[in-house]
């Protein structure tokens, strides 16, 4: 044999080629990449320089935006407003370091090989909130106290979505395999909960939380309303969780569970090793799916009074010393969510890769 | 062979009825699978379960670790009493292993981690120790070099062999096993079956539903036949395929010696 018969045969086309393969192969064909070619050629262009070309960046004032771009230092200028909402400026490092701790526990799991990157993944997880429950809101540790009323922009938001999802994990991991127990009352229960909670609208929940809340507690007990509405969005989310979960479960052979019991392993065990890390990692999408519109539904907090990034911004567009301005707010808004969604998506494709361990047996 | 006749000798001063199953009974709802089934099973004993599908043969087996509950009769597993009582299954489970038809081998965790799971999390054995454990008995499965793989990157007779490892890890007492050659190309049948013949060879107790009538000669020191839920024979192998007395027995015999 030579080596040529082992080589597998190139298919690398030159690019008048390609473009005849790829762009040009029929008449309708050849006619669809003109007309998309021409809509991009005009869209791009005036899209372009509205964000750059024409686009104000300096400046001291509203003033300054003459151009007919984009007027960026709309958002430069209220930034420490959208970021960090109505948090003493003196005390804005607490929340720097909490920005800063969750990039190195995140970033790093889009770096291969970086060292340690489970652990701090691990940190991400556990210490990172408890750091976050002492510093952000204070009061103890000779920290001064910063009430929950004043937090707000892109900070609340990370805030909201991030205690959102963390919490909602666990508990709809319990409530499937709850839904999915042997005991009537157990099971019954879980039903009851995932079907209430996940048949009632979002804003119907917070507006529930804010305000129905308070009038059936008991007298002296209150809840900051930042409380009430990260408690309202975290059941709400766990029942949709649990759901997610459940078709995972439910993906699981009955083999499975049968080696688990034949080896003695126990019901928690059999669950925690053997049933939950299979039916998990099925589910990566449809979880990561869920993550994402809570990162989003967050927004609706809005309508509580609390200012998220997309208040913060809406209440700064109202403000008459800007003009026109509402275009480069939302761009701007829409850009931050983008990120981290796109973040939150690439980090579960990562995952699934790595715990692709071959096919099913 | 040699190893088989001295563990023959062996098995005298053995415990007898390690497994005792007296007038068992279990309905899948109306269905009466199971009909008053008795059965004594001495220590180091090899028994063969065969019979036609459906008889019975698997819910049989896997009445014996629990998998599937029985209705009426007792199940005696090394003097403990199969009930409702969590306890006493879980400490017959540690006693008995089990080799499925299937592998049931757990797909997100390699060989080596399938093999310790149990003595790690059962048996709470420290790591290292449940992992050189594991480490012989792959070995001795022949399969010690695939210790990192995980099960989808092996073949069906490979698996077959992590499977009998895996129970063989946590020290059993009672191997059960419901037809471990039938999912399997015949190029792997006789890989796993070797490794089934040494360790009959070893003095392990074995209950095997099977058809290889091979192995069942080899290795068997009674044959059972079981038909609609009965056991209708129960015979030492040479008696059995050369003598068969009902006339349920002689057909099957027929049916399966005829390929
Ligand atoms: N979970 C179940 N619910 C109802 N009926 C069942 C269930 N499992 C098995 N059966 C029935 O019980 C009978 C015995 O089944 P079993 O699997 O024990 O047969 P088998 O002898 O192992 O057959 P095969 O050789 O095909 O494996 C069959 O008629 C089967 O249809
Ligand atoms: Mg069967």
């Amino acid at each position: 044999m030579t080596e040529s018969t082992i080589k597998p045969p190139k298919k690398n086309l030159g690019p008048v080629k390609w473009m005849r393969t790829h762009l040009f192969s029929s008449w309708y064909n050849s006619l669809l990449t003109l007309v998309v070619g021409y809509l991009l050629l005009t869209s791009v262009g005036p899209l372009v320089s509205w964000v750059f070309l024409d686009a104000t960046f300096e400046g001291s004032g509203p003033g300054d935006c003459l151009g007919e771009g984009a007027c960026w230092l709309f958002v430069s200028q209220r930034l420490n407003f959208f970021i960090y909402g109505f948090y003493p400026d003196e005390l804005q490092w607490r929340v720097d370091i909490m920005f800063g701790l969750l990039a190195l526990a995140f970033v790093p799991q889009f770096i291969e090989g970086f060292p340690a990157r489970k652990w701090l993944g691990i940190f991400g997880m556990s210490g990172l909130p408890i750091i976050g429950y002492v510093l952000i809101p204070g009061g103890i540790l000779g920290l001064e106290e910063v009430e929950s009323s004043k937090w707000g922009g892109l900070m609340l938001t990370l805030i909201l979505a991030y205690i959102g999802i963390l919490a909602s994990l666990p508990i709809g991991i319990l409530l499937a395999i709850g839904r999915r127990s042997d005991m009537p009352i157990i099971r019954g229960l879980c039903v009851v909960f995932i079907e209430v909670w996940r048949a009632v609208p979002l804003i119907t929940v917070l507006f529930m939380a804010s305000v129905m809340l308070p009038l059936f507690l008991p007298e002296g007990v209150s809840f900051e309303k930042l409380v009430r509405a990260l408690i309202g969005i975290t059941l709400w989310q766990s029942a949709y969780m649990a759901e997610v979960i459940r078709g995972g479960l439910q993906a699981i052979p009955r083999g499975q569970y049968e080696a688990a019991n034949a080896l003695g392993l126990g019901y928690w065990r059999k669950m925690g090793l053997v049933i939950l890390p299979q039916a998990l990692k099925l589910v990566i999408p449809g979880i990561v799916n869920t993550f994402i519109s809570l990162f989003k539904d967050t927004t609706l907090v809005l309508i509580i009074g609390l200012f998220d990034i997309l208040g913060a911004v809406q209440s700064t567009i109202a403000d008459p010393a800007w003009q026109n301005v509402a275009i480069e707010g939302y761009v701007f808004v829409a850009f931050c969510f983008w990120v981290f969604c796109f973040g939150i998506s690439r980090y579960s494709q990562n995952l699934e890769r790595k715990l692709d361990t071959g096919h099913k047996t | 062979m040699m190893q088989h006749s001295e563990s023959v000798e062996t098995q005298a001063e053995n415990k007898p009825g390690i497994i005792r199953v007296e007038s068992m009974h279990k309905w899948y709802g109306d269905f009466h699978v199971l009909k008053d089934l008795n059965l004594a099973v001495d220590q180091g004993e090899r028994i063969v379960i065969c019979g036609p599908s459906g008889s019975g043969k698997s819910t049989f087996i896997r009445c014996i670790n629990r998998l599937e509950e029985h209705q009426q009769g007792k199940i005696i597993v090394d003097d403990v009493e199969l009930t409702d009582d969590v306890r006493h299954i879980d400490s017959v489970r540690r006693e008995v292993g089990m080799v499925f038809q299937h592998f049931n081998l757990f797909p997100h965790l390699t060989v080596l981690e399938n093999c310790c799971l149990s003595p790690i999390w059962v048996r709470k054995l420290p790591r290292r120790e449940a992992e050189a454990a594991a480490m012989e008995y792959l070995e001795r499965v022949k399969i010690p070099d695939q210790a990192a793989k995980y099960p989808g990157q092996l073949s069906g007779g490979q698996q077959q062999r992590v499977a009998i490892a895996r129970a063989l890890c946590m020290k059993p007492k009672i191997m059960l096993f419901d037809e471990p050659t039938s999912a399997l190309d015949p190029e792997m049948i006789k890989e796993v079956l070797d490794v089934m013949i040494e360790l009959a060879g070893s003095g392990m107790t074995m209950i095997c539903v099977t058809h290889e009538m091979g192995f069942a000669k080899t290795v068997a020191d009674r044959v059972i036949f079981m038909d609609e839920g009965e056991i209708v024979e129960e015979a030492p192998p040479t008696e059995f395929f050369s003598n068969p007395r009902e006339p349920r027995t002689q057909k099957f015999l027929q049916q399966i010696l005829q390929h």
